[in-house]
């Protein structure tokens, strides 16, 4: 349970709704009108992959700060195989996210964790 | 163009969802009350900041700790606003500040496909399409955190904790459009491993993002017959 005062919760949603919302907010008010130059369009094009491949790499690889595939320690890597698969054919992410918990879900039943 | 809008917005609110569930079932195991899962969700709307600041949140985190992560988590949407920023030229400074306030991953994945096919996106539609998404978002948070301590089992046992993982996937595959796109997917994940593996920390994202992106622009200008 929480430790924390109630008041304290309510500073942290509004420290945490400021650094969420400068991010997004400055690169619109200084990029939007002007014209950006060929080659940061390129570089801002690889942004989108590079940033969700790096959040996934270190959640599907490691459990417990250990590099394992072991589906006890690690049900993360195995439940991405058939969310991918689904993901590649139907495009749709209600579904991608559904068989991916469903597969977590699975994996801890039958491997016991 | 309203109704379009909204049409537009389904996916995103299906997706969310789960999501949004998840991260109202972990809040409220945490502690969180209903209303305050549904505050953080209007003010911060930020699907794996808020899941990363309930982890934090139950293991007694201070205040600058969960900023500076949050922020840290937040800060690749400084490459995705930039992105979609030569779009929104036609947009008043206030309606630019209203669209920056519900940019999230997901309207990213979605407008970085329609807007360079619209060329001059609508209005109307476009903020039809953020605050339906956005009133979903905090709709699923707060009935996971009335759900939440009424569900038999742990949100573990029904791998709630999986739906961020698995959104990333969806998104990630939404974003792959051709080779290049994914040795460098590959390439960012072996290094942001590589990094948290080694040295732990929140660094590991950024660093190989930054990496990866500037990789792809150098393999864009090799000529194809030289690889």
């Amino acid at each position: 349970m929480l430790i924390y005062p109630r008041n304290t919760i309510f500073i942290i949603i509004l420290c945490m709704a400021l650094v969420t919302y400068l991010p997004r907010l400055f690169p619109i008010l200084l990029l939007s009108r002007r014209k950006l130059p060929p080659r940061l369009k390129i570089w801002l094009s690889y942004i989108p992959v590079a940033v969700l491949a790096s959040l996934l790499g270190p959640v599907l690889f490691l459990a417990d700060g250990r590099l394992t595939l072991h589906p006890a320690p690690n049900p993360y890597f195995w439940a991405a195989l058939p969310s991918l698969a689904v993901a590649l054919l139907t495009k749709n992410m209600f579904l991608t996210i559904l068989i991916g918990m469903a597969g977590v879900a699975l994996l801890r039943l039958f491997a016991g964790v | 163009m309203i109704a379009h809008g909204f049409y537009r917005s389904l996916p995103l609110v299906l997706g969310y969802f789960p999501i949004g569930f998840a991260f109202g079932v972990l809040a409220a195991n945490t502690g969180l009350a209903p209303w305050e899962c549904g505050l953080m969700s209007l003010f911060v709307y930020a699907g794996s900041s808020q899941l990363i600041a309930v982890s934090l949140l139950a293991a007694g985190a201070g205040i600058l700790t969960i900023t500076l992560t949050t922020f840290l988590v937040n800060l690749r949407h400084i490459l995705m606003s930039a992105t979609l920023a030569p779009y929104l030229g036609h947009f008043s400074r206030l309606q630019q500040a209203l669209f920056a306030y519900q940019f999230t991953d997901e309207i990213f994945a979605l407008y970085s496909v329609t807007f360079p096919q619209e060329k001059i996106p609508n209005k109307a539609g476009v903020f039809t399409t953020n605050l339906v998404a956005h009133g979903a978002w905090i709709g699923s948070s707060v009935l996971g955190a009335w759900a939440g301590t009424t569900l038999t089992g742990s949100p573990e046992s029904w791998g709630l904790d999986y739906a961020l993982p698995a959104m990333f996937i969806a998104l990630l595959v939404l974003q792959l459009n051709n080779r290049r796109h994914i040795f460098i997917a590959f390439f960012s994940a072996a290094l942001s491993l590589l990094l948290f593996w080694k040295t732990g920390g929140h660094w590991h994202m950024i660093i190989a993002t930054l990496c990866s992106a500037t990789l792809g622009l150098f393999l864009e200008k090799t000529p194809a017959e030289s690889l």
